[in-house]
């Protein structure tokens, strides 16, 4: 309800907005701002409810194996989720890999509990008006048990920093029929798409609000968005082919740009656009 | 001695370039191989463009991606002379089209992704980037304004020409531009950039006025 509220808030900054055209795009930019202050209050922020919604998930017997995710092993040990999001994506020996938090949640979803990683892949990005999906619920959980913490992530095995490589060259490899890079949108400061301001990815200052503000509750999707659907919806903007959730690609961005971002204070989900 | 500092000058430039390649191309292409598994399995139903092909650079973006978009002169030159030999011009030497049409094009970000509509023409999206009829006030800013654009070049012929150029393929004046060769990659048909050109050089369009 607060939510319709404050919608029509930013409607009204819309709205006044029309009168001026000179003083348009800022009308609209204060409207915002003033619609992101009033979401800035953890009880109006939807995103809570994905938290609570995830704790549940998290500690509940199920699937095949009948068991709960509370021995999941996020990188601190088994059943540690304090702290865990602050040092992902990172190498885990079990599996070889790089992983972020959502491809290690899907690990464990498979590994402990016997369900089937297709199936939680296929829904791991909800559609509008769903209202979430389990991967939704749980990143936003193990997130936020991180909230208040740095961004800390390690570089110590060799496959970090191999990954951090590869994150480096993605960010800045053109292709596809538009030529795009992350570069061709992130790597000026102050810049715009539409009305939409975007963050400049290779500057730390942007780079930390960016990474420690997923998993986020967009407003215009109505549900809270993880970074690897932010990751992969520019992927689509940017005219590329699907990209594989949890791939080695995203991992190796989302940690190229958590490593930029290090020190920003961990406060999810955010709240945006 | 002065060779040597020369030789010296010029591995300093050199160095920055070599020091960001620190992983293979192998391995990236590995990534790339294991993170987008089935790319033809993007294709929107009844398409067949060749999506695994959108992953890999061709020469100019090679170029453009090592060195960040800043080219050195010869690679800049190089890159200036394939996208001006890239670009195919109407038959009757005619540039511009309906500048309403234009409009539309502009404001329309859509076609080309895994999830539009198949047959549905591409948009141009320009008002992601640039302010162009200033009446329309949501426009990016990661492009320079386009606004008044025709009144600034004094409508000339020749500044049209550049105009339908530019569309065509921006790196034939600008190596490594941001912008989209929306010509020479097929995202465009020759009378949608003619109706982009329009807007931006006819007088009559709210561009110029």
């Amino acid at each position: 309800m607060k939510h319709r509220f404050c919608t029509a808030v930013l409607a009204t900054g819309l709205a006044i907005a029309v009168l001026a055209p000179a003083a348009q795009a800022d009308e609209t930019k204060k409207g915002i701002e003033r619609y992101r202050e009033m979401m800035a209050d953890p009880f109006a922020n939807p995103g809570t409810l994905y938290v609570d919604r995830g704790e549940e998930l998290w500690k509940k017997k199920r699937g095949p194996k009948n068991a709960s995710l509370e021995k999941c092993d996020l990188g601190l040990g088994p059943g540690v989720v304090k702290g865990a999001f602050a040092q992902l994506p990172r190498y885990f020996a079990d599996t070889g890999r790089v992983m972020t938090m959502e491809g290690r949640i899907l690990h464990c979803m498979v590994t402990l509990q016997g369900l089937d990683g297709k199936a939680i892949v296929k829904k791991a990005f909800s559609g509008r008006g769903v209202g979430g999906s389990e991967m939704e619920f749980l990143a936003s959980y193990v997130g936020a048990q991180s909230n208040g913490m740095k961004f800390a992530v390690k570089l110590d095995h060799p496959k970090e920093k191999e990954a951090f490589e590869v994150g480096k060259k993605l960010f800045y490899m053109r292709s596809g029929p538009f030529d795009y890079s992350c570069q061709s949108c992130h790597a000026e400061p102050g810049k715009r798409i539409r009305l939409q301001d975007l963050p400049d990815l290779t500057k730390p200052e942007d780079t930390r609000k960016t990474i420690v503000a997923w998993p986020a509750y967009r407003v215009s999707t109505e549900s809270v968005k993880t970074m690897e659907h932010r990751l992969a919806d520019c992927y689509r903007q940017m005219r590329m082919p699907r990209v594989g959730f949890a791939s080695d690609a995203v991992s190796a961005l989302n940690l190229y740009l958590a490593k930029l971002g290090e020190g920003g204070v961990i406060e999810v989900p955010a709240m945006k656009r | 001695m002065k060779k040597l500092i020369a030789a010296a000058a010029l591995v300093a430039l050199v160095v920055p370039a070599i020091a960001a390649d620190k992983v293979s191309p192998d391995v990236i292409k590995k990534v790339i191989a294991a993170s987008w598994k089935d790319p033809a399995g993007s294709n929107p139903k009844g398409a067949k463009p060749d999506w695994a092909a959108r992953l890999v650079p061709d020469e100019t973006l090679k170029v453009c991606s090592d060195t960040l978009n800043k080219p050195s002169k010869a690679q800049g030159d190089a890159i200036v002379k394939a996208a001006k030999a890239s670009i195919k011009y109407p038959a009757d030497g005619k540039f511009m089209g309906d500048w309403k049409k234009g409009e539309k094009i502009a404001q329309d970000g859509r076609g080309g992704r895994y999830n539009d509509k198949v047959g549905v023409p591409s948009g141009a999206n320009c008002y992601a980037c640039h302010q162009i009829d200033p009446a329309e006030l949501s426009f990016g800013t990661i492009g320079p304004s386009l606004a008044g654009y025709g009144k600034k070049h004094k409508f000339k012929a020749s500044e049209v020409k550049i105009a339908y150029e530019q569309i065509y393929n921006s790196h034939s004046a600008h190596p490594c531009s941001h912008m989209p060769r929306f010509g020479a990659n097929g995202v465009l048909t020759m009378d949608q950039i003619k109706d982009l050109v329009a807007l931006l050089m006819s007088p009559d369009s709210p561009v110029n006025k």
